[in-house]
């Protein structure tokens, strides 16, 4: 026992975007909790290092009595990372980047995501190549929500983008990855990260985003409306670290019939 | 002077600057970004920046969102 334990796994590469290393391979957003309490406990317990944030009017959102969302997750301890949710041009989205950018000090790490209707919040793929280009020109790093189309998604990384993040599913559905092999397509012919953004619904849906080759998960629904949130999170945790792990470990081929486990040779019977 | 803040208009008195203006919200101090006519004012011009009638100000922050 004493020595299996000390045996050492060689050491993963941990994820880097543009230029910045992370332990976690987790990020999650910050919207859908009952409080900021709630809030603050549930991505500690998730060890999420990259946290979204959106970005709105003041007198919107938020109750006058609760503490300031930044001085729960500060600045200080996470990246934060503002998106553009709500953004259905190109022009909202790049107006709420610079906002984003002078919110946070000059912090130019933005997620990208133009919806295109209510219904789906598919996203905007059009909007979203006019809004990536305008802002990679103004200097922001651009991690980018997109649909599982491999060729877009090629794109996105050719013009720059620091990250690609296809959706599993529509955002907040829970449904789980849809389309395996478009994201396993995306992910062979990256050269930048690939974080599958939206659509996780419970654990087992991040672990297969991760053995698929996802450098990392973006969530934000699947853990906010869980019955217990801080729980879901430490599952959420536990489930990126095991698709990893298996990823890297290389799964058996997958065969029609059986194959014994136990060696024939030696039967007595 | 009528100044469109955050969609609803606002009387401010005439020379008012931004930094009056976040003063009046009961903003001040508070992590926040303002733009006027879609344009970006950074935190330390606040002070200096005047606002003319008409002027359409947004003063946003960070909120819960994935």
């Amino acid at each position: 026992m004493t020595e299996t334990s000390e045996l050492q796994l060689p050491e993963d590469r941990p994820l880097e975007i543009a230029g910045r290393v992370y332990q976690s391979r987790l990020l999650v957003g910050t919207g859908k909790y009952r409080d900021m309490m709630e809030t603050g406990h549930a991505i500690e317990s998730s060890g999420a290092e990259i946290v979204t944030v959106a970005v709105r009017r003041t007198n919107l959102g938020q109750n006058p009595d609760e503490p300031n969302l930044l001085d729960v997750i500060s600045p200080s301890s996470y990246t934060i990372l503002p998106n553009t949710a709500g953004c259905y041009t190109a022009k909202d989205a790049v107006r709420t980047c610079k906002l984003a950018r002078e919110l946070l000090d000059g912090h130019d790490l933005v997620k990208l995501e133009v919806l295109g209707e209510e219904k789906t919040l598919y996203p905007n793929m059009t909007e979203t190549l006019v809004a990536a280009e305008e802002l990679i020109k103004d200097g922001f790093k651009v991690m980018v929500y997109c649909s599982d189309d491999p060729l877009l998604a090629k794109r996105l990384e050719e013009m720059g983008c620091v990250a690609i993040m296809p959706l599993g599913a529509p955002i907040g559905s829970g449904l789980g990855i849809q389309n395996r092999y478009n994201i396993r397509l995306i992910v062979e012919n990256a050269n930048v990260p690939v974080l599958v953004d939206a659509g996780v619904g419970t654990a087992s849906d991040a672990t297969i985003a991760m053995e698929l080759g996802c450098d990392g998960v973006l969530m934000n629904t699947a853990i906010a409306q869980a019955k217990d949130p801080i729980r879901m999170a430490n599952a959420m945790r536990l489930a990126i670290e095991s698709g990893r792990e298996a990823y890297l470990a290389g799964r058996m081929p997958k065969k029609l019939y059986a194959s014994a486990s136990s060696p024939i040779d030696g039967t007595f019977f | 002077m009528q100044v469109q803040v955050n969609g609803d208009q606002m009387e401010l008195p005439s020379g008012a600057t931004i930094a009056t203006l976040i003063e009046k919200m009961a903003l001040a101090g508070k992590r926040l970004a303002v733009e006027v006519n879609e344009d970006i004012v950074p935190r330390s011009r606040h002070p200096e920046f005047t606002l003319s009638d008409g002027d359409r100000v947004e003063v946003v922050h960070a909120i819960g969102g994935g």
